[in-house]
């Protein structure tokens, strides 16, 4: 039981990181687009399934709070500040779909500048949570003791602009794979510099933690076969450079979505069975039986499947190119 | 335990919540109404259902990316601020909120895009059902919120473990007479919200003299339906005060301002609690109803707060003076859809300006209930977060200082002051165009790829210079 909802807690996570990633990495680039006509059209891929994309987070939540309620009460209270900022960005960046073309022309930017500054505030802090949780937060006897701040270090701020790039590569992916003519060669010019930056990024967090010998490295050593993640991810970048090359958009996307799995899989096996590094084990953090096994039963078993469904749904609707003419 | 933090943390939930509400008490209702137009334009093709959909769709689709935002908030803050509260309390209040996420809130984003984006990409049938399952996920995301909150206000079906409540009895849980009296309370008051904003829409427009049609079916549907829930509403807000007086006496004390034990006990219909002196100031009360509201007997004996040590008993003043708000705009609401409703059927509606006035000005009624009602609950359920077994002191995130609750609290009032009113602004300027104009202007269904053309600025602008002119 415990193991199923490990599972499913690291399913949405991924799911959440997949499908959020590209609508955040759409709303950065948002600020980048040449014209109006562009801005539409990038907002037009996303709008139908943001609301959905995000649901995931909450799912994830959930599941934490549910299953794992040790850890969701420790990680959202010791992440305090960088949880609110992400939730205000989420906030400002939800609200600017629906307000933008509410707005009187003049007043468009306002919406433009809550859109993009939202998604970039949503991406770093989520990363920042990320880079603290891999650097270790302080525990004594089971119990955080870092304090308000103890999530702040150059690690995991630079773990925040490494999510920023990564969850753009995604959404200048999505964007080609989405639109035509203008926007789509937009995009394809964003990708090779937005590749590189985060190869670069991964390259510094790994040079990183062996100087800084981050107590994650040593599992690293201890396990070989966690190097398998990392290889897949390698093979992805691999296609992912001929993509580039030969102009060919067929894999783009699934190529740096791969990435995206292999760079969580790597993480979330490295920490297991810890679900706080070093600090709380799954075992540790586990709700009572008669709490995971009342989730199981109703919304592990039946909800879920049909959750999947609806999401499929939503996807096969709006499925196909956007239109570029955006003229009235 | 920084006393700071704690404070600020509860005017931070407070806040909020407060400003969330308000956007799912909209919705319910609405999302049942749409429901409605779509089935009885498909079983009647009458042009006038149409285009109260389209214009009321839109409505919707603000106050509901509005309600979205402001819910996500809400699965997070117990544990930012309330670690200890969602640790001890995650084997129950987690699974039932996962519920809610499971259940309700995947339904209602993924059937929203298709309601907004996809009206032609999919058959008329698949539409309805869409429609009518964004009914049913906002229907399905109250039932399980007001689960969670009634066993924060009446824990049962548990054992204490190792610090953790864990859950011995989901049946019990699920299924008690607190839930099914306050959930259908819930419910009828998110009805009668949408009853209330539509009949007053409709008002509107007979006073203005426009919309003819549409503001004749929004006049007749919302204050029937009005008229048909109140006295329903008022039974199950009795079954809930009951549960009150059952399970929380010293909240029942203060709701009635009741100090000192009394048989039979008098009813105090207004007066101002002063806590110094344990007694009301400027009180107007009536002997025996007390007792007969309670215990619907005319001899029985009801509990004073002084019952209660000081640090047992809730701040009797809020609710005290909200519960009287509550039931005085319940009172307001049934006059008006009563006597509006028989108007209605006399015909003699349309030329009765006064009333077409009172019932256009009622729409904040149905609003300030739901708030007032929800203080009525949660401040009387004070000093307890989860009632007789933890202190919402001793529920507050340890380690949280007054500096982080503080920046906290600003940006958060920052941000949704600011949401707020571009929200209601955009809200207001759809419902003053109204849905004749947007319809002689807009093509029927948007374009599928131009999400919001739905409603143009640049149109309703223009339709503004035309309609000056």
């Amino acid at each position: 039981m415990v193991l199923f909802w490990v599972a499913l807690l690291a399913i949405s996570i991924l799911i959440y990181l997949l499908l959020d990633g590209f609508d955040l990495g759409v709303g950065m680039l948002f600020g980048l687009a040449g014209s109006e006509a562009a801005r539409d059209t990038m907002l037009d891929t996303v709008a139908p399934v943001w609301d959905g994309n995000e649901t995931w987070l909450v799912v994830a939540g959930v599941i934490l709070w549910g299953a794992f309620p040790l850890v969701y009460a420790t990680l959202l209270s010791a992440f305090y500040l960088p949880v609110i900022i992400m939730l205000l960005g989420l906030i400002l960046r939800g609200v600017a779909f629906e307000f933008r073309h509410r707005a009187a022309p003049q007043f468009r930017w306002i919406w433009d500048v809550s859109f993009v500054g939202g998604s970039f505030a949503a991406s770093f802090m989520q990363g920042v949570t990320v880079g603290a949780l891999v650097q270790g937060l302080k525990f004594t006897d089971g119990a955080y003791v870092g304090g308000i701040l103890g999530w702040l270090s150059p690690f995991s701020l630079l773990c925040g602009i490494g999510l920023c790039l990564g969850y753009a590569l995604l959404g200048a992916s999505w964007l080609v794979q989405k639109c035509r003519s203008g926007v789509r060669d937009r995009a394809r010019r964003q990708i090779p510099g937005l590749a590189l930056a985060v190869l670069a990024f991964l390259i510094i967090v790994f040079a990183h933690a062996l100087i800084e010998n981050l107590p994650i490295m040593h599992r690293w050593l201890d396990r070989p076969y966690l190097f398998v993640f990392p290889a897949v991810g390698a093979l992805a970048a691999a296609v992912l450079a001929s993509s580039i090359l030969r102009h060919n958009d067929r894999w783009l996307f699934a190529a740096v979505a791969v990435i995206f799995v292999a760079a969580f899989g790597t993480l979330a096996l490295s920490f297991w069975p810890y679900m706080i590094p070093f600090a709380i084990t799954i075992e540790d953090a586990a709700a009572p039986h008669a709490s995971l096994a009342f989730m199981f039963w109703g919304e592990g078993l039946f909800v879920f499947p049909l959750m999947v469904l609806y999401v499929a749904i939503g996807y096969r609707v709006f499925r196909g190119k956007v239109g570029t003419t955006s003229g009235h | 335990m920084n006393a700071t933090a704690l404070l600020l943390s509860r005017i931070q939930f407070g806040f909020t919540i407060s400003f969330h509400i308000i956007f799912p008490a909209f919705t319910i209702g609405l999302a049942a109404w749409l429901t409605v137009l779509e089935a009885m334009h498909m079983r009647t093709g009458r042009a006038v259902y149409q285009a109260l959909f389209e214009f009321w769709l839109q409505i919707f689709g603000v106050a509901f990316g509005m309600g979205v935002v402001s819910g996500v908030v809400m699965g997070f803050q117990f544990g930012t601020n309330w670690s200890v509260l969602s640790k001890m309390s995650g084997p129950i209040q987690g699974p039932l909120l996962s519920y809610e996420t499971f259940t309700a809130f995947m339904l209602e984003a993924s059937f929203f895009g298709v309601l907004v984006f996809g009206r032609k990409r999919v058959p008329p049938s698949f539409y309805l059902f869409s429609t009518a399952m964004v009914s049913l996920g906002t229907t399905l995301s109250a039932f399980w919120i007001m689960t969670n909150n009634s066993w924060m206000q009446v824990p049962v079906g548990y054992v204490l473990q190792n610090g953790y409540f864990v859950p011995d009895n989901w049946t019990k849980i699920i299924f008690n007479s607190v839930v099914w009296s306050r959930f259908p309370h819930m419910l009828l008051a998110a009805y009668l919200t949408g009853a209330f904003c539509v009949a007053a829409t409709g008002a509107w427009y007979v006073l203005r003299g426009d919309n003819y049609a549409e503001s004749r079916v929004m006049l007749r549907m919302g204050l029937f339906l009005a008229a048909l829930l109140i006295p329903v509403q008022l039974v199950f807000g009795h079954l809930v005060g009951d549960y009150v007086h059952d399970y929380q006496p010293a909240k029942f004390a203060a709701i009635e301002g009741r100090w000192h034990d009394e048989q039979p006990a008098s009813e105090v219909l207004i007066g101002l609690p002063d806590p110094a002196t344990e007694s009301n100031r400027y009180e107007i009360k009536l002997p025996i109803l007390g007792s007969i509201i309670a215990s619907s007997s005319l001899t029985s004996k009801e509990v004073g707060l002084t019952d209660f040590a000081p640090q047992d008993r809730p701040p009797v003043l809020i609710p005290f003076v909200t519960f009287r708000i509550m039931v005085g705009c319940g009172l307001i609401m049934l006059a008006i859809a009563w006597f509006g409703s028989y108007l209605s059927i006399k015909r003699r509606l349309r030329r009765n300006r006064a009333m077409l006035w009172a019932i256009f000005l009622s729409f904040p009624l149905p609003f300030i209930a739901i708030l007032t009602g929800w203080y009525v609950a949660e401040v009387g359920r004070q000093p307890w977060v989860v009632y007789g077994l933890l202190r919402t002191a001793d529920a507050v995130t340890p380690f949280l200082t007054a500096p982080a609750a503080l920046t906290s609290l600003v940006l958060f009032g920052a941000v949704y002051l600011f949401i707020f009113s571009f929200g209601t602004f955009y809200i207001y300027r759809l419902l003053r165009t109204g849905p004749t104009r947007l319809a002689v202007e807009a093509p029927h269904g948007a374009s599928p790829n131009r999400p919001m053309s739905l409603a143009d600025p640049e149109l309703i602008q223009s339709v503004y210079r035309s309609a000056g002119e």
